[in-house]
C-alpha cells in the first residue's frame, strides 16, 4: 500500500512538471509582448525595455523557465527599479494589472472556490448516488421514470436558469432564505452554509444526473455478477444485496468521476460563482483572462491543475481502500 | 428444523422456459426444462449428467426458486422439505435457501464477494438464517466452518478477500458457507468443474465427508459422468430439458437403457484407453521445432512470477506431442512462447534450424504462418463483429498472396475441410455452437498452411460428445495434412487419446517426458502419479464403439450429427 502510494505521488508530480512546461509556453504563444502588457498601456520604448530586463525576459527560455521554477520553490526577489519586493516561497509572479503577488490572489479566493466545490460535492453524491440507488432498487417502476426526468431536467437546464429560479423561488417569493452574499466560514460557519446552499444547489442539481445514471448502471451491473446470485441463492434480500454487495462494486467509478469533477471544479465554476457573486477562482480567472494578465492566469491553471492531480491521487487512494486488489495492480 | 415424512425434494412436471427478446415468445424462445419430475429422499445424492443446454443447471435453480423475477417462466411443482418453492412468498423462500437448501456455484472466483472478508460473507449469511447470533458469535461459526472444510490457519485466512485464496480453497470456502447454516440440501451446480484433477478429487471427497456426518442430501449437476460416479447413489440423465433416464447408479453406468446415455458413455475419454492406431515411426522424421532451456518471468522484483523455468522441448514433423499439468503449471506460456505469441525470456527456439527466438518484423512475419495456434476459448477467440468466413480468411489477406476471389474460395474449402457448411462463410460466431465455434478456429489456424499447430486446451469448454469430435477432426488433419501438433491440456484422458509424445509440467519445469503409453502405464514421477491417480474412474465402458474419439465409424456418425 506504501508503496502504492508512493508510485502514485511521484506519477502526479512528474504530470505537474509537465503542466507547468507546458503552462509556461503561454507566456509565448500568447499574443502580445509580456513586457508591454506588463508595463501598461502608456509606457515609452525605454520603460518597456526596462521592465523586460526586470522580468527576465532577454533571458534564454530554459533560463527562464528555470527561474520559474525556481521561485516556485524557494521564492524570488524582484527589482522595482526603485527598490527590492520579495515575493514569498510558492511565487508565481505579479500580477501585471495590479502588481499584486498572483500566489496572494489566488490564496485569498480559495476559501470561496473551496467551499463551493465541496459543499456541492456533498449534495451531488447525496442526490446523485441516492437517484441512482432508488432508480436501481425499484428499476422499471414510476419511481425509476420519475427519478430519470428529474435529474434529466435538473442536467439539461443550464446552471444560471437553475440559479435564477432558485433565488427567484427561495429568495424573492418565499424570503426562506437572504440573497447570497460570501461570508468566510471562519467568521460565522452557521451564515456560511445558509448563504452557500443555493449555490450548492445549483451546481448539485447540475452534476447530479450524470451520478444517478452512472450509480444506477453500476449498481445493475454489479446485480448481475455471480457473487450476487451466491448470496441471492442463501436468502439474503435484494435491499441488502443492492446496498451491502452491489454498491460497494459500483463505487469506484462513482469515485473516478468525482475526483474529475471535484478537481476541474476547484478550478473555479465560473458561471456559478459569477451569478452569485461568489469571490472565487472562476470570477479571478475571468478577469485575468480579459485583461490578458498572463501570471494570473498561468497561476490559476498550475492550481488547477494541481487540484485534479491531488484529487485524483486521493481518488486511487480511496479505491485501492475499497477494494484491495487495486493496490496489486 | 421443519420435520418431514415425504421426500426431501419432490419435482412434477417442472418446466422452465425462458423468453426470447424482449419478452417476444417468437424470438429466441428457449424451453430449458420441460416436463421433469424426480424425487430425492432426506440424506440422498442424486447426479443430474447431460451436456450444456440441457438444462441440468436450470433445474437446480428452480430447487431454489432462483429464476423467481429473471424473466423465465416456471410451470409445475418444486417441494423441498415440504416447501411449495414455487408458491412460497418472499420471506418463507428467504429462510429456505441457505436454510433448508445451500447451493454451491461453479465458478469459485465469482461466485464470492471480492470486496468482503470471506469469514464476514459466511457470518453475514450465517446470521441471517439464525436470527439473534450475535456479530462475535456468527464470526466464531464462520471459522469454524472454514476449519471444517480444512482452510489451514482458519481464524486468520477468515479475514482474507477472496482473491487471496486459491481456487480450491475458494470453493472450499463457498461449501463453507453452505455448511455454516446446517442445510437438508446441498444443490452444487458443477463444483470442480474450474478446478484441477487433484484439487477436484479433495473438493468431492470432502463432499462426501459432510454428507455422512450431517446427513444432508445432495444434488450434484455435472457434466462429467465420472465426478458423479464417484459421489451419488443415483443419477438422472438429461437431454433437450427431458429425462432421458434415471436409475441407481452402478445398473446405469453398467447397463445403461437409453442409446443417449450409451453415447455419452462412450464418448468420455477414459485415461486407461490407449491412442490408436499406434503412431507409425519407420524413419525418424525431421525436427521442426527445438527449444532449448526456455525461460519466462512476468512482473519484476519482489512480485516476480517465473511462469516457465529452464523447458527444452523437440517436436517433429506429423507427431503429437501432449503437454499436462495443473493450472499455473507454464503450460499456456510455453505454448505461447512456441509460436512467438510471447517472447522467450531466456533460451533457444529453433524452427528447422533456424534461431526464431529473436527474430522480429519482416522476419518474424515470414515463419508466423507456420506456427498458429488453436485457443481453448472458441467463444472469445473469435471476433463476434466479423463472419466466420471473414476471420478465416484474415491471415490469408495478411498473407497477401492470393486475389480477394482465390481467398474467399480457399476460406470456404477450409470450414468444409473442418466439416462445416462453406455457405456459412456470411454468418456469425453467435449463431454457432461451442464445437462448430472451434472449428472455425481449426479452420482459422489451417488458412496459412502451416507445419505446427499449438492446440491450447482446444477441447476444455466443450461438451465430451463435442470433444470427441473435435480430437478426431484433428487426429484426422493431422493424418491428412502431415502436422504436427502440440497439444496442451489438463484433462490427462483426452491427451492421451491424441498424443505420441507427453510432457507433464509441474510450477515451470518439466517433471516427466517420454513415449505417451510408457508415462501413463509407469509414471516415475510422484507427481505424475499423483495426478493419475486423481483422474475420477468410471466403470469400464459399455458394449459399443470401442474407440469413440478417433475416425471410428461411430466417431464419424457423430460427427455427422453435430454438423447437421
Amino acid at each position: 500500500m506504501t508503496g502504492y502510494l508512493l508510485r502514485r505521488v511521484l506519477g502526479a508530480l512528474v504530470v505537474l512538471l509537465a503542466l507547468s512546461v507546458l503552462v509556461y509556453a503561454l507566456f509565448y504563444l500568447a499574443p502580445g509582448d509580456p513586457a508591454r502588457l506588463a508595463c501598461g498601456p502608456r509606457c515609452n520604448p525605454e520603460q518597456i525595455a526596462q521592465v523586460r530586463d526586470q522580468l527576465g525576459l532577454n533571458d534564454p527560455v530554459h533560463v527562464q523557465y528555470a527561474h520559474f521554477l525556481q521561485s516556485l520553490v524557494a521564492g524570488h526577489d524582484y527589482s522595482t527599479g526603485t527598490g527590492v519586493q520579495h515575493c514569498a516561497a510558492p511565487c508565481l509572479g505579479r500580477s501585471y494589472q495590479n502588481d499584486l503577488p498572483v500566489t496572494d490572489l489566488i490564496v485569498q479566493r480559495l476559501p470561496a472556490t473551496v467551499s463551493l466545490a465541496l459543499g456541492a460535492m456533498v449534495l451531488w453524491l447525496l442526490l446523485g448516488v441516492g437517484a441512482g440507488l432508488l432508480s436501481a432498487l425499484r428499476r422499471g417502476g414510476i419511481t425509476e421514470r420519475l427519478v430519470t426526468w428529474l435529474v434529466l431536467a435538473g442536467a439539461a437546464t443550464p446552471v444560471f436558469i437553475t440559479g435564477l429560479m432558485l433565488l427567484m423561488v427561495f429568495c424573492a417569493q418565499l424570503e426562506w432564505l437572504p440573497f447570497p452574499s460570501y461570508v468566510p466560514l471562519t467568521e460565522d460557519p452557521e451564515q456560511w452554509a445558509w448563504n452557500l446552499l443555493l449555490p450548492w444547489l445549483a451546481l448539485a442539481l447540475l452534476e447530479s444526473a450524470k451520478y444517478a445514471r452512472l450509480t444506477r448502471s453500476s449498481v445493475l451491473e454489479a446485480l448481475a455478477e455471480d457473487h450476487i446470485r451466491t448470496f441471492r441463492a442463501y436468502g439474503v434480500s435484494e435491499r441488502s444485496l443492492v446496498l451491502r454487495h452491489a454498491l460497494r462494486a459500483a463505487l469506484p467509478p462513482v469515485i473516478a468521476l468525482t475526483a474529475v469533477d471535484l478537481g476541474t471544479m476547484l478550478g473555479g465554476a465560473m458561471l456559478t460563482e459569477t451569478l452569485f457573486g461568489l469571490p472565487g477562482i472562476g470570477q479571478l480567472i475571468v478577469q485575468a483572462t480579459r485583461t490578458v494578465d498572463l501570471p494570473v492566469v498561468v497561476g490559476v491553471v498550475l492550481v488547477t491543475g494541481a487540484a485534479v492531480v491531488l484529487a485524483n491521487i486521493l481518488a486511487d487512494v480511496l479505491h485501492a481502500v475499497t477494494d484491495r486488489r487495486a493496490a496489486l495492480r | 428444523m421443519t420435520t418431514m415424512t415425504g421426500p426431501l425434494v419432490s419435482v412434477e412436471g417442472l418446466t422452465v422456459d425462458f423468453p426470447g427478446r424482449d419478452g417476444d415468445v417468437r424470438d429466441g424462445a428457449v424451453r430449458a426444462v420441460d416436463g421433469l419430475s424426480f424425487t430425492l429422499a432426506p440424506g440422498a445424492a442424486l447426479g443430474i449428467v447431460g451436456e450444456s443446454g440441457s438444462g441440468k443447471s436450470t433445474a437446480a435453480y428452480a430447487l431454489l426458486g432462483l429464476h423467481r423475477g429473471t424473466g423465465a417462466q416456471v410451470t409445475g411443482t418444486v417441494r423441498v422439505a415440504g416447501h411449495d418453492v414455487q408458491a412460497a412468498d418472499d420471506a418463507t423462500l428467504r429462510k429456505l435457501r441457505g436454510g433448508t437448501a445451500a447451493m454451491v456455484f461453479q465458478d469459485p472466483l465469482s461466485s464470492l464477494d471480492p470486496y468482503q472478508a470471506i469469514g464476514d460473507q459466511i457470518a453475514e449469511v450465517h446470521r441471517l438464517h439464525r436470527p439473534g447470533t450475535t456479530r462475535r458469535a456468527a464470526r466464531a461459526r464462520a471459522v469454524a466452518a472454514l476449519d471444517r472444510v480444512g482452510i489451514p490457519d482458519a481464524a486468520r485466512r477468515a479475514r482474507s478477500r477472496p482473491h487471496e485464496f486459491s481456487g480450491g480453497m475458494r470453493q472450499r470456502a463457498l461449501i463453507a458457507m453452505a455448511v455454516a447454516c446446517e442445510p437438508q440440501l446441498l444443490v452444487a451446480d458443477e463444483p470442480t468443474t474450474a478446478l484441477d484433477v487433484t484439487v477436484q478429487d479433495r473438493i468431492l471427497a470432502l463432499l462426501r465427508e459432510l454428507r455422512e456426518e450431517t446427513g444432508m442430501g445432495l444434488v450434484l449437476v455435472t457434466h462429467d459422468l465420472g465426478v458423479a460416479a464417484g459421489s451419488v447413489d443415483e443419477l438422472l440423465v438429461m437431454k433437450d430439458g427431458r429425462a432421458v433416464e434415471r436409475g441407481p447408479l452402478r445398473p446405469l453406468l453398467h447397463a445403461p437403457r437409453a442409446p443417449y446415455t450409451r453415447e455419452l458413455l462412450a464418448a468420455v475419454p477414459r485415461v486407461e484407453e490407449r491412442r490408436t492406431p499406434p503412431a507409425p515411426a519407420a524413419t525418424a522424421p525431421e525436427v521442426l521445432l527445438e527449444a532449448t532451456g526456455l525461460h519466462r518471468t512476468f512482473g519484476r522484483g519482489r512480485h516476480a512470477v517465473t511462469a516457465v523455468d529452464d523447458v527444452s522441448l523437440t517436436v517433429r514433423a506429423g507427431e503429437t506431442v501432449g503437454i499436462v499439468g495443473e493450472s499455473g503449471s507454464g503450460k499456456t506460456t510455453l505454448g505461447r512462447m512456441l509460436v512467438r505469441l510471447l517472447d522467450p525470456g531466456a533460451g533457444e527456439l529453433r524452427y528447422r534450424g533456424q534461431d526464431i527466438g529473436r527474430l522480429r518484423g519482416r522476419d518474424l512475419r515470414a515463419v508466423r504462418g507456420d506456427l498458429q495456434m488453436v485457443f481453448q476459448d472458441p467463444a472469445s477467440s473469435l471476433n463476434p463483429r466479423r463472419s466466420i468466413g471473414e476471420s478465416v480468411a484474415d491471415p490469408l489477406r495478411a498473407a497477401g498472396r492470393l486475389t480477394e476471389n482465390r481467398i474467399i474460395g480457399r476460406a470456404k474449402e477450409l470450414l468444409e475441410r473442418v466439416g462445416l457448411d462453406p455457405d456459412a462463410y456470411h454468418r456469425y460466431p453467435h449463431e454457432f455452437s461451442g464445437g462448430q465455434r472451434q472449428r472455425v478456429g481449426i479452420a482459422r489456424a489451417l488458412a496459412p498452411e502451416p507445419r505446427i499447430v499449438v492446440c491450447d486446451e482446444p477441447v476444455s469448454a466443450l461438451d465430451v460428445t463435442t470433444q470427441a469430435q473435435v480430437v478426431a477432426l484433428l487426429a484426422e488433419l493431422q493424418r491428412d495434412l502431415g502436422l504436427a501438433l502440440v497439444f496442451i491440456a489438463h484433462d490427462l484422458a483426452v491427451v492421451r487419446q491424441v498424443s505420441d509424445r507427453l510432457v507433464v509440467m509441474r510450477h515451470g519445469r518439466v517433471v516427466e517426458e517420454g513415449p505417451a503409453d510408457e508415462v501413463y502405464d509407469h509414471p516415475r514421477d510422484p507427481y505424475t502419479r499423483g495426478l493419475l491417480a486423481a483422474v475420477p474412474a468410471l466403470p469400464p465402458a459399455p458394449a459399443g464403439p470401442a474407440d469413440p474419439g478417433l475416425a471410428g465409424p461411430a466417431g464419424a456418425a457423430v460427427r455427422r450429427n453435430a454438423v447437421a
